[in-house]
């Protein structure tokens, strides 16, 4: 970002009118120029109407109007948000070209906050990945070492803000699908509390454990893009009918007498520099005046297996609408099951029509106990265990990736390689619970390393504290 | 602190995934309604077994006693008032329908339907 450091900084010239909206977006559109073909975070640029936002907003300002919180900020949105009349696909063939005849709430609420919206951003078909490998449409490269993967699912909306596309982007998180790509690019990302920002509009994987958040360079952006779209919607039935926090004082608050637990049986399988980093932090905390305290959720071991049974389950259910009658692609056969198999058949990419497979084969009569049932059960223990464990810590740490950025094509031969991405992820997904990466570190290459803050539910403004000292103690962004 | 003792008497994920077949994943795949090739068959029975080979390691959990968890919250329902609101735009949806005439979605003929 040349001229700016944050959107904050953004925010405030353009209010002031130090510099104009349309200024702005011309710097990002220009660096797009420059390194999007290389790239790749967007299915779609918004030029023209990013350039009519952005002319009004100048207007407005100019005619002495209040614009909003994120006046003349350039925001990228996952491709699986959707935004009236323009094309939202989720990186599926079987989606190309549908146009939505509605906003999302957070596509709304941003743009009420005075944001402007530069492009639609890659991503792994339908969610499903952690490299932004399984895109119909090509893989993302990491800006920062592009023969390197940016982490997925949001991989495009991590990239396009680690590139300078856009100062801030959303994405959507149901195993780490924010934290992961926020670590393996050098930016803060945040999965809220289930229930804190509206799923309306957001095209469901697996409903239960869905939620948006921001990607941002730094902790204080992150506080002002999640407070600007989460609150109460009636129009989802799982929003949380209550005030969200104001994260404003978390920031300068530090973490003197906070108690922050280090889960001793936390499974194995991360690099010893992502270890080397996520006991830095603790010393970091320490010495802020936290107190440092052993934990133990041995539930959190058997998190990969309830997810990868429970949200295959919930997909296979939710991607059903997919059948060639009311929206997407259609192939054309003699009978409507025929075609719904052949539009299905074509439609979908091979993760995608794994989890289906694999969700189908979970819920089908006979297995169900034996699969979908049991992965409940175990969300429970981890639900119990948590619980127990924030009866005497605040917040707990952890790796959000158990390795750096990885090469193109590493892990893409073994689809269980891939899921142990999501391994310190998954847990606050299947509890509900909020949790974000925050850089703190670099590993191999100087890569950057992320280090996640976990919380209880409704625990954002602890959270942020957390992440925010840890952000001082790094010396500010990576990127 | 909370070790869990070993062993279930419901039916454990090791001794249904060895069951797995070819056979089994076209069953799937068709109550999927999903066109699968030979090939993709071939490498689903593959990868599915694999997959749940490896998610047996919940076998070691007895959870015979702790009731299912669906949801992080849980769900009430949600009333709202009893009052017009805007809704979608009819032409609009119909416009982005693959096939769609006198103001209806378009489909293949469903009578004579053999699943």
């Amino acid at each position: 970002m040349s001229g700016f450091q944050n959107a904050r900084s953004i925010v405030e010239a353009v209010s002031t009118g130090a510099t104009s909206a349309v200024d702005v977006l011309s710097e990002h559109l220009a660096r797009i120029d420059e390194r999007e073909a290389e790239v790749h975070a967007f299915n779609l640029v918004l030029r023209e109407e990013a350039l009519q936002a952005a002319q009004q907003i100048d207007d407005r300002i100019a005619a002495g109007e209040v614009v909003g919180p994120l006046a003349g900020v350039p925001i990228a949105l996952k491709d699986n948000l959707c935004t009236r009349g323009i094309p939202t696909t989720c990186s599926s063939k079987i989606l190309d070209g549908w146009r939505p005849p509605y906003d999302a709430t957070v596509v709304s609420r941003l743009a009420n906050s005075g944001a402007v919206f530069v492009g639609k951003t890659n991503l792994d078909e339908f969610a499903m990945g952690s490299s932004t490998e399984n895109s119909a449409f090509g893989p993302t490269r990491n800006p920062l070492d592009t023969s390197r993967v940016p982490g997925g699912s949001s991989g495009g909306s991590a990239a396009a803000v680690a590139a300078g596309f856009a100062a801030m982007s959303l994405g959507s998180d149901t195993g780490g699908s924010i934290r992961q790509p926020a670590a393996l690019c050098g930016l803060v990302g945040v999965k809220p509390t289930y229930g804190a920002v509206s799923r309306l509009g957001l095209i469901a994987f697996a409903s239960s454990l869905d939620q948006i958040g921001p990607f941002t360079h730094d902790v204080a952006d992150a506080a002002l893009l999640l407070e600007s779209i989460a609150g109460h919607d009636p129009g989802d039935s799982t929003s949380i009918p209550q005030p969200f926090p104001s994260l404003s004082e978390s920031l300068t608050r530090g973490v003197d007498g906070m108690r922050i637990g280090r889960i001793v049986d936390l499974p194995a399988g991360a690099d010893a520099e992502v270890v080397a980093s996520v006991d830095r932090a603790f010393d970091v905390l320490a010495s802020a005046g936290a107190e440092i305290v052993d934990v133990s959720i041995p539930a959190f071991t058997y998190g990969l297996t309830a997810y990868y049974l429970i949200a295959p389950a919930e997909a296979s259910s939710n991607l059903a609408r997919y059948d060639g009658v009311r929206f997407g692609s259609r192939v054309e056969a003699p009978d409507t099951n025929s075609m719904y198999m052949a539009t299905r058949g074509e439609g979908f990419g091979p993760e995608v029509k794994r989890r289906i497979m694999l969700g189908t084969y979970a819920l089908s009569a006979g297995y169900y106990d034996a699969y979908y049932g049991k992965a409940l059960k175990v969300r429970r223990l981890m639900a119990e265990d948590f619980a127990k464990v924030y009866q005497s810590v605040d917040a707990l740490i952890t790796p959000a990736s158990p390795s750096v950025a990885f090469p193109f094509g590493s892990k893409t031969s073994d689809p269980l390689a891939m899921y142990l991405c999501d391994t310190y992820t998954i847990p606050s997904n299947l509890i509900g619970h909020p949790a974000m990466s925050v850089p703190f570190g670099s590993g191999e290459q100087d890569l950057p390393i992320g280090v996640q803050v976990l919380a209880p539910e409704m625990g954002e403004p602890t959270m942020f504290a957390v992440a925010a000292e840890l952000e001082r103690a790094a010396g500010g962004s990576h990127v | 602190m909370l070790n869990r003792p070993q062993g279930t008497t419901s039916g454990s994920l090791k001794s249904v995934s060895e069951q797995l077949d070819r056979r089994a994943v076209e069953r799937v795949a068709k109550l999927a309604r999903l066109e699968l090739t030979g090939e993709e068959l071939d490498e689903a029975t593959t990868r599915l077994a694999g997959m749940l080979a490896h998610f047996a390691d919940i076998d070691a959990l007895n959870l015979d006693d702790v009731e299912p968890m669906t949801q992080p919250y849980e769900l009430v329902n949600v009333m709202r008032d009893d009052a017009p609101l805007d809704t979608l735009d009819h032409d609009e949806v119909l416009a982005a329908a693959p096939d769609a005439s006198d103001g209806r979605f378009g489909v293949p003929p469903i009578l004579g339907l053999e699943l």
